[in-house]
């Protein structure tokens, strides 16, 4: 039977993205120094379900990449290996390139492989690193764990079988015993065991239980290669276990000396090998492809710790390859590296030839499928990890050294395949079932009361009714809350990215998470992702200060950016807050006035508020070199615009020295907008309530013309420019003048305009409908909804109508002038 | 496969008309304006109702007669004899709405359109198809899929993707009177 897998590739993808997070911010709060399990065991289990999805779905790229990501962590869990702080900077980018790969795969296009193998590489380095494998190991193993060597020639029954068994460190620790796999072996024949004891740490390092031994076992007798490997079975997951027949007694390997015509390869690489983006372990897996191999380290070149550096390699190897191998596979193997290492290749022990390969001399008939790849210099943490690369060659299951490269691919698109999901908590589903059943007992009350109804029943359909109308209202909540998702799903990307900025602009900086749990609307959330974003990034770039600054500043070194979140009425409320530089108003304005959003008399005039709000105009950066984190003058406006399409709201203060808040309010949700119903006319518009500040009879003596155009008028100590909605929409008004109408007094980008309307009509809640899916934006128009009657209504955009009447912030501000000296003039008359 | 009679007697219409078999023609709605018989493909007809009073949309052009709510979902209403330069009548209950679903960048669309009445349904082949006549430089044809005799009747086929691509309406004023001249 066969299951369609990918009907769950969604969820897998999902999940694992979702892992990905988990594990991004598990890492970051890890602390090198002081290991926290449950830490750990959180990136460990968001690892492992990683691997075990992809496994299942056959994304076997993301699974072996897992894999070694899961060894490693296990390492770490187990308490058998410490962490640095590189080693979390190399998880880190694991995390992203699995991101990277997941991606891909989630859009159907091929994964790019070279990363993820170069992390690979860097891990698997590490893991070997420590494995107490000794150094000089002479590692025949041309496969994985389990090698089935060519028998030799068997002349008679007795075969000598070699077996090299290196247990990983904690195979006493799930109860398997080598001792009794020894004593099982010499029931096959003669067994000679000898210990290798390279791998044994310095007393103090030692832990009691682990095992550090690796043994070379020679054993005579008739015993097939299946008994041995039976004798293996239960650590054959835990240990390096190689398996050779062969006919001379004494198989220590330890003399380089080959037996016949096997070759002698002498290869002492250049320390810079490594930065040309050349990997000796890929040369040793080519070389196993050829023929079996033994390698030999020499690590007399290793200088001490101190003089070490990360990107050199100091080793040479020897190595033995059977003769099955030719000398062209070898050349060609070491043709990438000819050049920067000395290699003595020799054929036997009698035929001496020295040869440095001269790669231009080497024929290549064959295509070259093994070009340089990318450079694992950076990836290659520790020095000492070099040092045993060789010994980890399992080269088959390796798809690398077939694999053309592939050119570097576009940046990831967005998945075409994505849908989003969401995840609802179950307390969230019961409630909306107890919605469901209230709503279907009223519904069936008022059923049985519609089929014999008298007039004497009139009370308690009114109570049906009321009733009807509580659940409808408890369903709406309920299913609102369906699409709330708490705000850190938004805020959680930004620990990483403040550590990662502040560690690029050499700065310190605390982030803080306040109100994580506060609820958002999903669609909401979404959108205020990117503008958040940016202005996050703006804080550390342009708010916080150099260590240095700061203490000149009399502040701490260190900055904080604490991100906020809270309900207020129907909003939510996200506050940006540095204590950084903070504008500069003198700059600004300068600015300003230089791209010609001011004059330069209002400058004096305008509050330090109306100075800040600049920053939200276009084009307006007052970085002065452009970087790539932040100040190319694309931003602010977007920002507002951005957050102004979702009916909310950005200001900003700032104090110059002490630092800037950022306040975003946002509607909890997007469907529903609470409204002030209004008639103008024969047409009904709704006012979204958010902005609604007053409304009010406007009296004849509060209002003046100014300039023959634009009329003002006086609410309290304040001149509010007038809209005739009726003009700017066209349409037939109850009343023309505007003398004696209403005004309803509005709140747009900080700033207040009166509307003139005919009629206020009642306040209600509205399910928005969006106008552009059928037709297309409409300027001063964010929506439409439908009212109780089955008739569209027009839902107004305060900033477009503001706009659609030419009221800009320059002319606004004349206006008040003009209308503060008109309205004096007035007073002396 | 049952039909309707009147479908049945347009397929009369159709082969009179020199159409082939049902299975390889398209089937086109039509509906008259100011005494012309133009089509729509039947595929992209949603429904057919009376006119009702929409929501007038501010500073939208003259054609745009508003949006109703056609059960939960906004639909602009365009009258198409405006379009077509014609004199604008007066809306009655029994003025026709024709919704149609039309396809544009941003996916599809529904919007009404208001015609004088719907005629028939034809049974249309490509091959009766004649390319639309040139128009004069001031109109592109590219609204008009073709022309077809029907009963010695002109019927003009729309190309709704482009005649209803509210970003980009193209000037249709004087199409009536070019489509006068070459009747």
């Amino acid at each position: 039977m066969s299951i369609d897998l990918s009907q769950f590739h969604q969820v897998f993808f999902e999940e694992s993205f979702e892992g990905l997070d988990a594990m991004e911010t598990a890492l970051m709060e890890l602390d090198p120094s002081d290991i926290d399990s449950e830490t750990i065991n959180t990136i460990f289990r968001a690892a492992h379900s990683i691997k075990g999805g992809s496994a299942t779905f056959g994304f076997s790229i993301v699974a072996e990449f897992t894999h070694v990501l899961e060894t490693l962590l296990d390492e770490v869990r187990a308490g058998n290996r410490g962490i640095s702080q590189d080693d979390v900077d190399l998880f880190l980018q694991s995390v992203d390139c699995l991101r990277e790969l997941l991606t891909a795969l989630q859009a159907e296009e091929e994964p790019d492989s070279q990363q993820s193998e170069t992390l690979k590489t860097a891990f698997e380095a590490i893991l070997n690193g420590e494995t107490p494998a000794p150094a000089d190991t002479p590692d025949t193993a041309a496969e994985s764990e389990m090698v089935l060597a060519e028998p030799a020639s068997t002349d008679d029954d007795t075969t000598v079988w070699n077996i090299r068994f290196i247990p990983y460190r904690d195979v006493l620790r799930t109860g398997n015993e080598p001792l009794r796999m020894f004593r099982e072996l010499s029931d096959l024949g003669e067994v000679k065991v000898q210990a290798l004891v390279d791998g044994v740490p310095a007393f103090p390092q030692m832990e009691p239980e682990a095992c550090y031994l690796g043994w070379q076992i020679s054993c005579t007798g008739n015993a097939s290669r299946a008994d041995i490997e039976e004798v293996f079975e239960w650590v054959a997951d835990e240990s390096e276990i190689v398996i050779s027949e062969g006919a001379a007694s004494d198989s220590q390997g330890q003399s380089s000396a080959a037996a016949g015509n096997d070759w002698c390869i002498q290869f002492k690489p250049n320390a810079d090998i490594l930065r040309t983006g050349n990997e000796p372990l890929r040369i040793f897996r080519e070389l196993a492809d050829a023929g079996q191999i033994r390698a030999e380290v020499d690590v007399s070149n290793v200088p001490a710790w101190s003089q070490l550096d990360s990107e050199a390699c100091y080793l040479s190897w020897s190595l033995q390859l059977s003769e099955a191998a030719t000398r062209e596979q070898i050349d060609e193997a070491f043709e990438w590296v000819a050049d920067e290492s000395d290699i003595l290749i020799q054929a036997g022990e009698s035929e001496v030839e020295q040869q440095t390969v001269d790669a231009s001399a080497v024929e290549t008939e064959a295509p070259v499928n093994q070009p340089p790849e990318e450079p694992v210099v950076a990836e290659v943490p520790e020095p000492t990890e070099i040092q045993s690369q060789p010994v980890e060659v399992k080269p088959p299951a390796d798809p690398k050294p077939v694999q053309a490269p592939t050119p570097a691919k576009p940046a990831a698109k967005k998945a075409s395949t994505e849908s989003s999901s969401i995840r609802v908590g179950i307390d969230k589903i019961d409630s909306l079932i107890n919605m469901v059943g209230e709503l279907v007992i009223t519904q069936s009350m008022l059923g049985q009361l519609g089929t014999d109804f008298e007039m004497s029943h009139m009370p308690k359909l009114l109570e049906g009714l009321s009733q009807l109308e509580q659940n409808t209202r408890e369903l709406q909540e309920s299913v609102m809350r369906i699409r709330m998702l708490p705000i850190s799903f938004a805020f959680n990307r930004f620990p990483r990215m403040v550590r990662d900025l502040s560690r690029r602009l050499n700065k310190n900086i605390d982030l803080v998470l306040v109100g994580e749990q506060t609820e958002l609307d999903k669609t909401v959330m979404e959108k205020i992702g990117d503008p958040l974003v940016h202005l996050v990034r703006n804080s550390v770039d342009h708010g916080i200060e150099s260590p240095q600054e700061r203490l000149a500043a009399g502040k701490s070194e260190t900055g904080e950016i604490v991100l906020n979140a809270y309900h207020q009425g129907g909003n939510v409320v996200i506050e940006i807050t540095d204590d950084g530089k903070g504008l500069n108003r003198e700059k600004l304005l300068s600015k300003a006035i230089e791209n010609g959003l001011v004059a330069e008399s209002d400058a004096a005039a305008m509050s330090d508020d109306q100075v800040h709000d600049l920053i939200f105009q276009p084009g307006f950066s007052t970085a002065k070199e452009v970087s790539d984190v932040s100040g190319r003058g694309v931003g602010m406006d977007v920002v507002r615009r951005n957050i102004q399409e979702l009916n909310g709201s950005v200001e900003i203060t700032s104090k110059e020295g002490q630092g800037s808040r950022i306040t975003i309010r946002l509607p909890l949700t997007l469907a529903i907008l609470d409204g002030q119903l209004v008639r103008v006319g024969t047409h009904t518009y709704i006012f979204p309530l958010v902005s609604v500040v007053e409304s009010m009879q406007n009296h004849q003596d509060m209002m003046s013309n100014v300039a023959g155009s634009c009329d003002v008028f006086k609410l309290r100590d304040e001149y509010v420019p007038v809209i005739r909605l009726f003009e700017i929409f066209g349409i037939e008004p109850d009343n023309q003048m505007v003398d004696d109408s209403l005004l309803v007094v509005v709140e747009c980008d900080g700033e207040k305009v009166g509307i003139v309307v005919d009629e206020l009509e009642a306040q209600q809640q509205v399910v928005i409908k969006s106008l552009e899916q059928n037709y297309r934006r409409v300027e001063g128009i964010s929506g439409a909804t439908i009212l109780g009657d089955g008739t569209v209504a027009l839902i107004l955009d305060i900033p477009g109508l503001v706009k659609l009447a030419g009221i800009n912030h320059q002319m606004r501000s004349r206006v008040m002038n003009l209308a503060g000296s008109h309205q004096s003039v007035q007073h002396m008359a | 496969m049952t039909l309707n009679p009147e479908i049945q007697s347009t397929e009369g219409l159709a082969s009179e008309a020199g159409t082939s078999a049902v299975d390889d023609g398209n089937q086109y709605l039509t509906f008259f304006m100011a005494g012309e018989e133009y089509g729509v493909d039947i595929l992209c007809v949603q429904e057919i109702r009376g006119w009702e009073s929409a929501t007038p949309i501010p500073n939208a052009p003259p054609n745009i007669k508003g949006v109703i709510n056609l059960r939960g979902t906004i639909v602009p209403i365009i009258d198409l004899r405006q379009c077509f330069g014609l004199d604008a009548i007066e809306y009655s209950p029994v003025t026709v709405v024709i919704v149609l679903k039309v396809q544009s960048e941003n996916g599809s669309r529904v919007m009404g359109i208001v015609v004088d009445a719907v005629s028939d349904v034809y049974n249309l082949s490509v091959e009766d198809m004649r390319a639309a006549p040139d128009l004069g430089d001031s109109i592109d044809t590219a609204f008009i899929k073709g022309l077809v005799n029907v009963n010695d009747r002109m019927v003009i086929l729309l190309e709704l993707d482009k005649l209803l691509n509210l970003d980009d309406m193209p000037d249709l004023s004087s199409v009536s009177s070019a489509i006068k001249t070459i009747n």
